[in-house]
């Protein structure tokens, strides 16, 4: 049977990876490469990188990112950061990326996610979805970093995503990120019962049952986190051999 | 020294099966038409995508009659994803589409309520002893992203086996011709031991 994914994130800004607090408060947590194989010898399933740099230099940075990690993993990675364009997500495939996760430019042109699953496949189109609860028991889509409203319902955005031909979510609570108390179970579960595409849950993984109950209760299909495996709380194997007590199926 | 052509169709990124046969120590060519396929003592066909869109490809490309000429010639063929599904006699993704044939048996679309794609880390089991497996633990891991799923009409072929719902072909062998549906430059050590493995087979 399929197992539950378990996957790090690293935000890279520069060629370094960098984590922050609720979006606020990067601190430098080291090099993408070094960290890549690191993670890659604990087991982790795949690996997300999203590139936060706001430069020129960007673009031509992800693609050596991502041509020099093809080299040295042989797992899955996805790369995100910005993506606007089918242009930008065939350098990157090419240079050797599984798959690209778009955000912000899905919402303002929804037909990328289109293009990009007809050019490159389903599989390689990840949407990232960043919402916050606005009460009422309704999420909304939120872009740039967070700090814009779209107006736009979680579920439903997620939905429409997943009809454009997306393969898989990447679903972050804004208002759980950076906290390490849990993952939004409520959003998530919520998606991921909805949709017939794979849910990654995202943002607030923290304790060890924050994992299992991101499988157990938020019925995602995979989970993500940055902090706890950057800085050495858990290691990959140890959320996996966590997740295996309480009986779900992980690759160790 | 052996020198393994990867079949390029522009039907997915091939680097990284390069990158992991380079890893591994083993010489690789990608070839851009059938000329190229001189000199060449094993193929792989990889593939991502949509069947018949991956079809038209290798008829548009010229490799269509060629590769069944190297079947016919012993020389061994390793079919990865939707180049495994190519070799099988049809598939039923944008309508109903002729594959290869060397393998009589079809490719479906999952049908149940399980999440599609079938994406991540999944168990081969191995129906059958080969050199492909050699060195790989039953309890093994490999990476699958895939809607369609191939079931040969005659269990011979049935090479190896992965769950998902029901039960799937997720390898196959005729003589010289093996697919598996999984990535093995995906799946770190066992994939990687995998490509070794059919870089070792001694070609007929």
């Amino acid at each position: 049977m399929l197992a539950k994914r378990v996957i790090p994130c690293l935000d890279i800004k520069a060629g370094r990876v960098v984590k922050g607090v609720n979006f606020l408060g990067l601190k430098d947590a080291g090099d993408p490469i070094e960290l890549a194989k690191k993670y890659n010898d604990q087991k982790a399933d795949e690996l997300v990188f999203l590139d936060i740099t706001a430069t020129n230099e960007k673009r031509k940075t992800l693609i050596e990112l991502a041509s020099r990690l093809a080299r040295e993993i042989f797992i899955p990675f996805t790369i995100g950061g910005g993506i606007s364009s089918a242009e930008e997500i065939h350098d990157l495939v090419t240079a050797g990326a599984d798959k690209i996760s778009i955000n912000s430019a899905a919402v303002k042109r929804p037909e990328l996610i289109s293009e990009g699953a007809r050019q490159f496949g389903a599989q390689c189109i990840v949407v990232a979805i960043d919402v916050k609860s606005v009460g009422g028991g309704k999420w909304h889509v939120f872009t740039h970093a967070g700090q814009k409203d779209t107006g736009l319902d979680a579920v439903e955005w997620a939905l429409e995503a997943e009809a454009r031909g997306a393969g898989e979510i990447l679903l972050t609570s804004m208002d759980c990120d950076g906290a390490q108390k849990g993952f939004d179970l409520v959003i998530t579960a919520q998606i991921s019962s909805q949709l017939k595409i794979p849910v990654i849950a995202s943002g607030g993984g923290g304790t060890l049952e924050s994992f299992s109950e991101g499988v157990l209760k938020g019925k995602a299909d995979a989970v993500l986190a940055a902090s706890v495996f950057h800085y050495g709380t858990f290691s990959v194997n140890q959320v996996k051999r966590h997740m295996q007590k309480d009986g779900i199926l992980v690759r160790l | 020294m052996i020198m393994i052509g990867i079949i390029n169709y522009r039907c997915g990124n091939l680097q990284n099966l390069q990158n992991a046969l380079d890893f591994l120590g083993h010489p690789s060519r990608l070839l851009e038409n059938p000329e190229q396929m001189q000199g060449i003592q094993k193929l792989i066909l990889p593939g991502v995508g949509a069947f018949r869109h991956a079809a038209n490809n290798l008829k548009e490309f010229g490799f269509w009659e060629p590769l069944l000429k190297a079947f016919a010639a012993k020389t061994p063929i390793l079919g990865i994803c939707v180049g495994m599904q190519l070799l099988f006699s049809k598939s039923y993704e944008d309508g109903e589409n002729e594959g290869l044939g060397l393998i009589e048996g079809e490719v479906v679309r999952f049908d149940h309520d399980l999440k599609v794609p079938h994406m991540g880390w999944n168990r081969v089991e191995f129906h059958q002893e080969d050199p492909l497996f050699e060195g790989i633990a039953k309890e093994n891991w490999f990476y699958f992203v895939h809607s369609y799923a191939c079931y040969p009409k005659d269990q011979q072929y049935l090479l190896g086996g992965a769950f998902y719902g029901h039960e799937f072909c997720a390898a196959t062998r005729r003589d010289n011709l093996w697919g598996v549906q999984f990535h093995p430059e995906k799946s770190q050590e066992d994939g990687l031991r995998l490509l070794n493995n059919f870089a070792k087979v001694n070609p007929c």
